[in-house]
């Protein structure tokens, strides 16, 4: 299905987010998530299903001032 | 000493961590700045990106305090969803609060600020709200269960100094028992010891830093004049006067009578 990731329209397979971030190449990474516009805490990645259209945020640390 | 949320801290130095010519330089920079908070954020990134993994990596190897800001950030709810994300990142309650209103001089929304910093105090966040001088919204920040405040000198990254004198001395005036922390704006060393002898608790510097032909240079002068600028305050600067006052001893003077 069709999943907007970081503004960017993705086909993936994963129903699931911890699926979809594993999917994308986030596996070993320090990242944090949120679903359209909601903070999706780590622990609950498993269980947070997608659906077709949702947006997806991955964030990592940056510079910042 | 510098007491945060019940942390203790010796330098009153926060530098931000943005727009150095290399990692390296950034390391060499919070070292020469003797900095124990730096401000780091968060961004986007790919799959196959590993920037801010090296970068977060780097930070911990720095063995500093982590401020987490919400740079960019237009709404309350994007402020507020950001603080949950850098929480998990970064591991620390603390979070640098922007909400930003205006795009020309990244000046705060006060209003979404102060109702983001309710939200996330109220969740447990040790908020560091950046602000203006204003008394009022100040006022609702510490409502609101800030004990930190961090009004700008000047726009970010604008080089200006502490633009608005008046305003920042009756905000230290008012509110005595708490942290001020200057944020934004600040150009040269002078500036930050300025705002340290105006009895500011500490200084937030970046582009000053960064930017700077030596940052890592820059940085030590910054450190140092943090450094003098608290003394001169602990020291208790005079008032300045209209006419001169002669600082010999006039008895005595030679030719006279």
């Amino acid at each position: 299905m069709r999943i907007l990731v970081n503004g960017a329209w993705r086909e993936l397979t994963a129903t699931q987010l911890a699926a979809a971030l594993e999917e994308l190449g986030y596996a070993d990474r320090t990242v944090s998530t949120a679903v359209n516009g909601e903070f999706v805490a780590c622990g609950v990645r498993a269980a947070t299903a997608l659906a077709a259209g949702d947006r997806i945020e991955v964030l990592a640390p940056m510079q910042g001032g | 000493m510098l007491e945060l949320y019940g942390t203790a801290l010796r330098s009153r130095l926060l530098l931000g961590t943005a727009r150095y010519a290399s990692p390296a330089v950034l390391s060499a920079a919070v070292r020469a700045a003797g900095a124990e908070i730096v401000t780091v954020s968060l961004r986007r990134e790919g799959g196959g990106e590993r920037s801010g993994q090296g970068f977060w990596a780097l930070i911990r190897e720095l063995g500093v305090r982590v401020l987490p800001n919400t740079a960019g950030c237009h709404s309350v709810k994007e402020a507020v969803t950001t603080a949950h994300m850098a929480r998990e990142v970064f591991g620390t309650p603390w979070i640098k609060l922007e909400v930003i209103g205006e795009d020309d001089t990244l000046q705060p929304d006060v209003y979404g600020l102060a109702e983001a910093a309710a939200i996330l105090c109220a969740e447990g966040f040790e908020v560091f709200p950046y602000t203006t001088e204003d008394l009022v919204v100040a006022e609702r920040l510490l409502r609101a269960g800030c004990r930190v405040l961090m009004p700008w000198g000047s726009p970010i990254g604008s080089g200006r100094g502490l633009n608005n004198l008046f305003g920042l001395k009756a905000m230290r005036a008012h509110f005595a028992g708490v942290p001020l922390i200057v944020d934004a704006g600040i150009g040269v060393p002078s500036h930050a010891a300025q705002a340290l002898e105006l009895g500011f608790d500490a200084v937030l510097i970046n582009t000053a830093v960064a930017l700077a032909r030596d940052p890592v240079q820059m940085a030590g002068a910054f450190a140092r004049a943090v450094e003098a600028g608290r003394a001169a305050c602990e020291a208790g600067p005079i008032e300045p006067r209209d006419l001169a006052q002669p600082s010999t001893p006039v008895i005595g003077t030679a030719f006279r009578g």
